[in-house]
């Protein structure tokens, strides 16, 4: 739902590598964002074509991979991916203790880029 | 393939501008001894309810203000101002959420400094204001009764980051097949150092619980 101002942000980290590399065009932009993120790609992809007109990021394919989301157990300390939709009902693979704590699901990260 | 093709690496956050003003703004306040809150829920489950109680409850022994967000109207800073509490609506103008540059905005209309407790009344929506860090010091959030004890399932993010989750209009429990034991566990395996009150804005059940815990988390940011 919030896909604009991250969308504004992702441009704005890609134009700022852009100039410092003396980019002329940049082809593709790879992310990875946590699957606890509800942006649709679709979305960011079709800000991504509004915003970035008339930059050197004009045109350029956004790549998202998204990350798994990682608990914690509170008992034995073990860590496991788990999906979505069984996250409240988390059970901990190592000891069958009941949920844990977030360690990871929520990145938003522009990782590389491929330009000219 | 014309033109030479070159991998550039950016590995750069993209909420790192946000995420930097948001822990700037923590200290700030929290080293003048202000508490920021954020209080997030569904539209209609008690937020300015609450904040209109804790108004009452606290009966002047925190001084304090309330930033309200919404997506374009006036009606609950109107609320709290008519209790005498300085309050300033922000209109999202259509954003799903505040971000820590509209808070700041917020801030700079209220006597921040000569205030112990700010409430940000975020928008009603349990998906994106979970995402954004607002700056504020804790994350509470309100679920009640009529939407159902599946909510984690739904939104596990907004769960497993709030410090407190009020369960309100518990007088509807009679009426309804909320199971809160479930929900609690529910909460808990998401979230297990959450805190969990249950309360009735409207009745004022469970009420004392909130404002014993606004006292003590405030004072923790007293010398």
């Amino acid at each position: 739902m919030h896909e604009l101002p991250v969308t504004e942000s992702i441009l704005k980290i890609v134009l700022k590598h852009a100039g410092a590399n003396g980019v002329r065009r940049v082809r593709t932009i790879r992310l990875t964002v946590g699957r606890l993120s509800d942006l649709e790609d679709e979305w960011i992809q079709r800000y991504f074509d509004y915003l970035s007109k008339g930059t050197v990021a004009e045109g350029a394919r956004l790549e998202i991979e998204r990350a798994p989301i990682v608990m914690q157990c509170g008992a034995c300390r073990v860590s496991y991916e788990i999906e979505l939709a069984d996250m409240s009902g988390a059970t901990c693979p190592g000891c069958g203790g009941k949920g844990g704590s977030l360690v990871s699901g929520r990145e938003y990260t522009v990782r590389e880029m491929e330009a000219e | 393939m014309s033109e030479k093709v070159r991998l550039i690496e950016v590995k750069e956050e993209i909420l790192s501008d946000n995420n930097r003003l948001a822990g700037a703004l923590r200290e700030r306040l929290g080293s003048a001894g202000t508490m920021l809150l954020n209080l997030m829920s569904s539209p209609g489950s008690g937020k300015t309810s609450l904040i209109l109680r804790t108004i009452e409850g606290l009966g002047g022994s925190l001084r304090i203000g309330v930033i309200e967000a919404d997506i374009d109207s006036t009606v609950d800073a109107e609320k709290v101002a008519s209790r005498g509490i300085p309050a300033v609506q922000l209109r999202t103008g259509g954003f799903c959420h505040l971000d820590v540059a509209m808070v700041a905005r917020g801030l700079e209309a209220l006597p921040a400094d000569r205030l112990d407790l700010v409430i940000i009344e975020n928008v009603g929506n349990l998906v994106c204001p979970a995402e954004f860090d607002t700056g504020a010091h804790r994350n509470a959030m309100i679920l009640s009764v009529p939407e159902g004890d599946d909510k984690p399932l739904k939104y596990p993010l907004m769960f497993s980051l709030c410090d407190l989750l009020v369960i309100n209009k518990i007088d509807y429990l009679s009426m309804s097949d909320f199971d809160t034991a479930a929900l609690r566990e529910r909460v808990l395996a998401l979230n297990p150092r959450i805190e969990i009150l249950e309360a009735s804005c409207r009745t004022g059940a469970g009420i004392d619980g909130w404002i014993h815990w606004l006292r003590r988390e405030a004072s923790s940011f007293k010398a």
